[in-house]
């Protein structure tokens, strides 16, 4: 239940990793993003895709589009940052020893860009896994509305509610930790 | 696509009430805005005290706060939501929790706020630790030097400046707030999402009522922006790079 739409985000990442934000249409893209309410993302994706394609589509693969569509704004955001963090000395130090363009960006820029962004790709990661929370406003089935599904069967909802709440903190604060060690073992040194 | 375009729905009257689903949307703007401005104030108090207290001498104080920010910032906004509307009543005393449960005016949006504001209480304190750990040692050992005592450093000295430092992430968190109210619709405030979940299903004009909430929201978030960078302008200490520009 939950596992889908993580995965899902997952590979939403990888895949959206070289969003260009350098045209408008991006830009624009992002900040609408930015500027709205994730909730209300994902209404309007689960009101919009059937129009589009004519037939209804399920609440867990609407989820699992719009957090794609969703998260490429954030992380297209980060990826920017990173880049914009490695000195303009290093791009020019590539061109100077007759790099083409994807040479320098390949093998000189984005690898001392990934690893300045790793910790906060990570740390949105983390959001993310959170947010998937939120996919309980179109009905589909992950951890928080499973427990609350299992809460009324069983008549103990607040043990049910208290169950996802440290489910949550547990992986979320895990994950967390091993960020903090991971970005104290490969902060480049200056 | 074949979809049945009506923009006069805004003004068009509800079945069965003197109402139109314009004045919906606005009562929903009109608590979407309550409800953040109220969580605002909780987190900018809590915050800045918890984030003051996490760089204070005392290690166990500061491990405490430690604990209440990283307990606030691993759990979802939308299932703290739901422990505080559903669990917490239950570990009160029991008169208490009665009264909680039955007579409490605006319990809704009175958990709403409270819950959205320890959440961002727990990020404003991390910026405020951030933002004190930037400023230079010296300026500590220049306050203290000065024969402050130590609130008094963190009064005059330290938190003036971290202050100024952070706004920028602070803009950016106070717009969050408007968009993490839009969460509470799950608990039963009347919001903007919530009205807009209500409209779209009455009217069946989905589209028009998201454009219409999106825009809103929009708003709402460009009116704190500049409201935040007008205060940024203000408060700006002449001399430093942002001055500048």
């Amino acid at each position: 239940m939950a596992g889908g739409i993580v995965f899902g985000t997952l590979l939403a990442m990888g895949r959206l990793a070289n969003l260009g934000p350098f045209s408008r249409v991006a830009t624009a893209y992002v900040n609408l993003m930015r500027s709205i309410p994730l909730v209300m993302v994902i209404l309007w994706f689960f009101l919009v895709i059937p129009l589009i394609t004519g037939r209804p589509v399920g609440a867990e693969r609407s989820a699992l589009i719009t957090f794609t569509a969703f998260e490429a704004a954030y992380y297209s955001e980060i990826m920017r940052a990173g880049i914009q963090s490695v000195s303009r000395g290093q791009v020019m130090a590539g061109q100077a020893l007759g790099m083409t363009y994807w040479q320098s960006m390949g093998l000189v820029i984005l690898p001392q860009a990934f690893r300045n962004m790793l910790p906060i790709l990570l740390t949105q990661t983390i959001i993310l896994f959170q947010d998937t929370s939120l996919v309980y406003a179109i009905g589909a089935k992950d951890l928080l509305k499973a427990a609350e599904i299992a809460g009324k069967n069983h008549n103990r909802p607040m043990e049910m509610y208290v169950f996802a709440a440290v489910i949550y903190f547990i992986l979320c604060f895990t994950l967390s930790t091993m960020v903090k060690s991971l970005q104290r073992k490969i902060a480049i040194v200056r | 696509m074949n979809y049945h375009w009506n923009w006069g729905i805004y003004l068009e009257q509800i079945k069965g009430g003197g109402e139109t689903y314009l004045s919906w949307l606005m009562t929903g703007l009109g608590w979407t805005v309550s409800v953040s401005l109220c969580s605002w104030a909780i987190a900018l108090v809590l915050g800045f005290l918890i984030g003051t207290l996490r760089t204070a001498p005392s290690r166990r104080v500061a491990r405490l706060c430690t604990a209440y920010v990283e307990l606030f910032r691993n759990i979802p906004l939308l299932v703290q939501m739901f422990l505080w509307f559903f669990v917490v009543p239950e570990f009160l005393p029991h008169g208490l929790s009665m009264w909680v449960k039955q007579e409490m005016p605006a319990k809704e949006f009175l958990t709403a706020s409270a819950c959205l504001g320890l959440f961002t209480s727990a990020r404003i304190a991390e910026q405020v630790r951030a933002g004190i750990q930037s400023l230079p040692a010296g300026q500590r050992h220049a306050g203290l030097a000065m024969g402050f005592t130590l609130p008094q450093t963190y009064r005059y000295v330290l938190l003036p400046l971290a202050f100024r430092i952070i706004l920028p992430p602070l803009t950016s968190e106070f717009m969050n707030v408007f968009k993490n109210s839009s969460v509470a619709f799950a608990i039963g405030v009347l919001e903007l999402t919530f009205q807009a979940r209500q409209m779209q299903e009455d009217s069946e004009q989905g589209i028009e009522t998201y454009l219409a909430v999106t825009l809103l929201y929009f708003i709402c978030a460009f009116i704190a922006n500049r409201g935040m960078s007008w205060i940024e302008k203000r408060t700006r200490i002449p001399g430093c790079i942002a001055a500048e520009t």
